[in-house]
Order: C-alpha cells, then structure tokens, then sequence
C-alpha cells in the first residue's frame, strides 16, 4: 500500500494503481474516453488529466502510477479549464448529429460535454468529408463522429487479436479504417461487434433493422415467430435503467408479445436442440473414431475467424448449425408443416446479443426449406429501441411465459449465454449418455465456468478420461489453438465463443460506458442472471425437454438422423483474408 | 484521404522477394523491427505497394492493417510507385506564398493525379516536397533533377511538354 493525498484528503491505496484506480478507490472518478481497461491505456485523449505536486504540466491519470506521498488535486480551475478545451477541440471535428444520434444518451462524449457545460465551440476543425463504410452486413462507420480514442482499434487487435481496423494517414487526415481503405466487407473482420461496444460516441452503430421487423408484425399474411437468445435476458433490463445482473427474461417475453410477434418463442429451445446434436455428434466422433478435438459452431465471429484464420480446423468444428439457425430451421419446417402453412409465409425474427448473427443469417447453407431460416435478425439494443419507441411501460410489464411449443428450455440451454455454458450443457447430457443414462449423472460442471479466457478441465467418465476446453474471445481463440496445433495441447472438445466471456458481453447487448466497463465486470454479471435461472428450472439438461422430446418423436426420429442433418446442419469455407 | 490504387501494375520479380526475405528474416524478433524492415522494403522496391505490405505482414505475422497504418503515417514511405519523371513541387512557406500551391494544383489537374500518385502510363508522379534551398527562386519545382524556377501557372505546360 502506498500513502497518497487526493485534494487534500489521505488516503492508503494498492501498489501500482494508477491515479485513476486510485481515485476510484476514494470514490472519486476521474472522467475518461480512451482508456479502456486491460486493451486501451494510451492517455491519448487527456481528459482525465489531474495536477500533481511538483509535476511540470497535467499528467494522464489512466496511465500514470501512483507513489508515496504523492498529491493529487482532480478538480482544480485549472484541470476543468484543460477538460473543457480538450471537449472543444474534439467537438471541433465532430459531427454534432447529437438530437438524433443512435448513442444520445449512452455516448460519453455528450454526458461529459453536459457535466462540463461545453456546447459550442472557438475552434473550427478541418471536419474533412468522409465516406460512411456500410459495406459489412452487421455495421456502420460513421468517421465523422470518431474522436480517434482507438478503442475499436484496441478491441479488434487486442480482444479479438484480428486488428483489420487502425488509424491511417496522420493529422487531420487520421481515419479508422482498414488497410488500403478497403471496405470492412472485404476485410477478414468477423463482425463481431466488440468495436461497437468499445466506443464511445456514435461513430460505430450495429445496422439497424427494426424498420424490416416493423414491417414484417404490420402485414397480415405473414405470421411473424420471434426466438430470443439466453444472453438476451440477462442485458436488455439496462436499457431501462436496470441494474447489470438483472434477469428480465419475463418482462422481455412479455415486451416481444406487445410488440405484436404472432408467436413468442424462446432461442434456448433450440440450445437444448443443438445439444441433442451436437452430444450425439461428439459421442459419435468419440466412439467411431472421428475427427477430434470438436469444436462448438455456436457463436458466428468463431466461425468466420475459423474459416479466415485457421481453415485446418473447419473439419473439427461441429456440423450443427448454431441454435439461432436450428431455431429457424425448424420454425420453416416442423413448426410451418405443423401450422400447414408455406415456409414463405412465416418471417422468422430473432433477437440476439450478437452482431455476427446479422452475417449469419445470409451464410450458404442456412436454408432448410429452400428460404432462409432467419429473415431478420436484430441485437438486445434494436429491440430495447423498439421496446421505447412503441411506448411499452417495461419496468411495468408483467412476467409472462413464452408460446409452446418451441418456447421451453432447460437450464441447460439458459447457460448457452455464458463462456463454458454450452460446454457444461453438452457435457450434462454426455456424462449421462456415457454413464449408461444414469440420472445420478453430475449436473453442474463448474471448471468450465467463469470469465478466464482459457479454461480446461478432465473429467473421467464411464472409466474413460475427457479433455475439455474452453476458450472466449478471439485472441485468446488463437492461443488456445496455436497450443493445439503445436501439440504442447490435446483436447476432446472445445468450446469456443467470439466474444471475451460469451454472448452475455456481445458486440449486440446494450452498451456499457468505459466509466462502468473499467471497474465492473459486466460478463460476470450478466452470467450470474442465467446460472441463476439455471438453478430454479428443474430440468436442467437438454434431453430432459418434453417439447425437444416430441420434435424428435414427431419429426426428426433421433439425433443426427438423415432429416436431422438436412435441417439442422451445416458446412464451413475457407476463406480469404482480403479480398 | 481514400486510397486509390495506381494503375501501374506491381513488378516484383523473385530476386527482390528473396532480398526482402532476407531483410525480415534478419529483423523479425527486434522491437520495433517493422520501421526498418519499411525502409529496406522501400529501397528494394522502390515503394510499398499492397502486395509487399501483404508481404510483411504474412512474415511478420501481423495484420496488414499495421502495416499500412505506419506506412501512411510517414511521409517517408510511398505507396505508389514514382514516374520516370518524378515532379517535386515545393509547398515551403517561400514558394507557397509565391503561388507554389496554384502550381501544383495546375498540376494535379493537368495530370490527373493527386499528391502522392502516379499517371497510369508510369510517366509523371506528383509530389509536394518541403523547402529545397533556392528560395531566392521561388516558387520552385523540379523534374528528376531539373530544377524550374520563379514559375507562373502559365509555365506548368511548357514544362510539361518538354518530357512529352
């Protein structure tokens, strides 16, 4: 601990904090907009510069360490003087769209321009005229409304270790961009959507696509299924000023309801779906000698980077189409046939805490019923627009339940949402296929559970030693298999997800500013909420669904039957890196 | 500033690549090898198209996004190849305020290419440079080592018309 004065009070703080994790400690914060805990500690924007006794000239509180007996003064006319023309000269190259922005609101840009009371400005900036880059399925770059904190850079190189995005040129003519000022669609961006939450003002924004789903609920010769995924639940309240951790799971079903969906259904159907797949897929690869270790195909930005970056790997990947596109996939076939309705005639919407899944859905090989399983595909902050815009009161809703039958899921299938989910859930219903389907089985798998980026975990099951990894975010991706390919690794299965702690911190959830970002981790928050509703369903694996039960029985006869790999299973390309 | 590629298409020949291969191999594990392995690449080749950034970036295993991203940001460093007549014109503060600015952008116009760029038969490149000592001369240009000076805009095309 080391001894330091912050405007004149003592306080006693943790070796090696910065002036700002110091602060914070005392309960003082200290504005910031690049910094971005673990990925972006640039001190590039000086906004959260402070005085230091003896110092020449403000330093940057982010990166600067604290030592004995320092003073530390975080509010002097001075420092607010520095803020308030540091704010004006980013204003001065800004556009101010701020009435209408996407991010009004939730962009920190603006609350500090508000507690600063920085409006206008003396400076006029070059604002040079630049091109929006609507190029990729799931995004948008609005540069002139870029402050140039790299931040995306940093999520995109160091998060997800691609970096197909990063500052060119110099001076006014810096611009976030990709190499050679290629389209991001034809870059080997995976669309992840981790930019998207990094920044901090409007210049990222997902591609909206509530207009389409509007749309859709208006005609009346279309019948319009909704799916929402786990991870959904576990955000979509902090859009309305709810805690992070809050489980809203039935005030969302009963929001998509109001909304005017003909059918609310539930994408954790589809998780227990994938599990039956993909348990009896790595049971089969296990027993007849198949191609190991498999991997999980759940998460899109995995997929994409697989087929970019590690094409080796797309032969142990999982044939099973992610739950998102099984849900599809049987809402065109079982559910149409059972509705005697045309596929054409159904418009299949979901909700997703993802980006990628934008990407997704137009992939090859997503089309069961010779029409796209998902027609329109919207993130948790597209619906928590739709949500305010249609005037639903949704801290006052009820909770409801979703429609049946493809609206059940087990605990097994909520956990999907969280990094190792998918692994425990699989792992629930292969240990009891294993142990001679001994409902005994274990249960609860928590090795894999928690925000590491890397976990592994050996079980012996049935006399038999099962390797087990899970990974989540892309960099992290690339160490787990980069150990893999040089055999100082071996596993049976892997888990892997795009995004650092899984869907429930994806590119699609509602955005957390940097200020709550640095010091909560907001993965292991939003996890809680699903192993909490886990927890209370009392049946917690995937096999153990009555309604999955019936759509084998009904339809598909048995797991990785014939009609079960038309329908619920895919292929993977390689692919190149720049186009 | 959107990149726009040159029309003139990219040379390499196995020797150049052998050289440069050379040259990361030799650098790869230094810090900062990059800044070097730029300035080499560019004196091997002349410039750094895509295909040598690609190049690096492969052998250095890192996004090409870095690559070009210190590439722009040194004046340094050039993109496009230079023409067989590569024209300078001086923007330093004596020239400009003697009109340099208007010369090089008759320039522009007559040639068709930006600062930086190159004209699709690889005749002319364009550049703007920064004081070249002749002061008393402005505003200045220079062709190859041609220097022209005390120019008017009305000058551009007879200077032009000498490397027709």
């Amino acid at each position: 601990m080391v001894n330091i004065k912050i405007n004149g009070v003592d306080y006693s703080v943790a070796d090696g904090s910065t002036i700002l994790e110091a602060a914070r400690a005392a309960g003082i914060k200290i504005p910031t907009l690049c910094y971005l805990k673990d990925i972006n500690a640039i001190g590039a924007c000086r906004i959260c510069v402070v005085e230091v006794k003896g110092a020449r000239t403000p330093v940057a509180a982010c990166v600067y360490p604290v030592n004995e007996g320092m003073e530390i003064f975080t509010n002097t006319p001075k420092i607010i003087e520095s803020r308030k023309t540091t704010l004006e000269l980013i204003l001065s190259n800004h556009k101010k769209e701020c009435l209408s922005c996407v991010r009004s609101g939730s962009c920190e840009l603006q609350e500090l321009c508000y507690e600063y009371g920085v409006d206008e400005t003396n400076f006029v900036g070059e604002n040079p005229a630049v091109e929006m880059d609507e190029s990729a399925a799931h995004m948008v770059r609005d540069n002139s409304k870029c402050i140039l904190c790299r931040r995306c850079v940093a999520a995109c190189a160091v998060t997800q270790g691609i970096g197909v995005i990063g500052a060119n040129e110099r001076g006014f003519a810096t611009q976030i961009a990709s190499p050679f000022d290629m389209d991001l669609a034809d870059t080997a961006c995976v669309s992840c959507g981790q930019c998207i939450t990094a920044c901090p003002t409007g210049a990222l924004r997902e591609k909206d696509d509530t207009d389409k789903v509007r749309d859709a609920i208006a005609d009346p010769d279309k019948i319009v299924v909704v799916q929402a995924a786990p991870a959904v639940r576990a955000s979509l309240g902090e859009a309305f000023g709810m805690p992070i951790g809050t489980n809203v799971e039935g005030k969302m079903i009963a929001a998509m309801r109001r909304l005017g969906f003909d059918k609310v259904f539930d994408t954790n159907f589809s998780a227990d779906l994938t599990i039956m797949e993909e348990a009896t897929e790595f049971l089969n690869r296990v027993q007849n000698g198949g191609k190991l270790p498999l991997i999980t195909s759940c998460s899109p930005g995995w997929i994409r980077y697989c087929e970019n970056y590690f094409p080796e790997f797309l032969d142990n990947l999982s044939t099973c189409k992610s739950p998102q596109q099984m849900f599809g996939a049987v809402v065109k076939t079982y559910y149409a046939e059972k509705l005697g309705k045309d596929p054409k005639d159904i418009i299949s919407v979901s909700v997703m805490p993802c980006t990628a899944k934008k990407y997704e859905i137009r992939r090859d090989d997503q089309s069961a019923a010779g029409v796209p399983d998902v027609d329109i595909t919207i993130t948790t902050r597209e619906l928590s627009r739709m949500i305010k815009q249609a005037g639903i009161m949704f801290e006052d809703l009820p909770d409801e339940k979703c429609d049946s039958p493809l609206g059940s899921g087990t605990g097994a299938a909520v956990i999907f949402g969280a990094t190792g989910g998918v692994m425990e859930a699989a792992l629930r219903t292969a240990v009891w296929k294993l142990t001679g389907e001994n409902s005994d089985s274990p249960v609860e798998f928590k090795d894999v559970r928690g925000v590491e980026g890397i976990k592994e975990a050996e079980y012996d099951v049935a006399g038999k030693k099962v390797r087990v990894a899970v990974a989540s975010g892309l960099a992290n991706a690339k160490a787990l298999l980069r150990k893999v390919q040089s055999g100082e690794a071996s596993y049976d299965f892997i888990e892997i997800m795009g995004c650092p702690g899984g869907c429930v911190n994806g590119g699609g959830q509602i955005i957390q500013p940097a200020s709550v970002r640095n010091f909560v981790d907001i993965r292991a928050e939003r996890a809680k909420v699903l192993y909490g509703i886990d927890e209370k369903n009392p049946l917690r694996r995937s096999h153990e669904n009555p309604d999955v039960q019936a759509l084998y029985k009904e339809y598909f006869g048995e797991p990785n039957s014939h009609k079960a790999h038309e329908v619920l299973h895919t292929s993977y390309q390689a692919k190149k890196l720049y186009k | 500033m959107a990149f726009k590629k040159s029309a003139v298409p990219f040379n390499g020949t196995a020797e150049q690549e052998a050289r440069l291969n050379k040259v990361i191999e030799e650098h790869k594990n230094d810090p900062g090898a990059l800044m070097p392995i730029l300035q080499k690449a560019q004196d091997i080749y002349g410039y750094l198209p895509i295909e040598v950034q690609t190049m690096i970036a492969e052998a250095m295993d890192i996004p090409l996004e870095k690559v070009y991203g210190v590439v722009t940001f040194y004046a340094q460093f050039s993109i496009n190849p230079k023409g067989q007549y590569k024209i300078s014109v001086c923007l330093g503060t004596a020239c400009y305020v003697k009109g340099s600015g208007d010369i090089f952008n008759k320039l522009q116009e007559k040639l068709g290419i930006g600062s930086g760029e190159i004209t699709p038969d690889g005749k002319f490149s364009l550049d703007a440079c920064r004081c070249i000592g002749a002061c008393g001369l402005a505003p200045v240009l220079t062709v190859n080592e041609d220097v022209y000076g005390r120019l008017t805009v009305d000058d551009v095309d007879k200077i032009l018309e000498k490397y027709a």
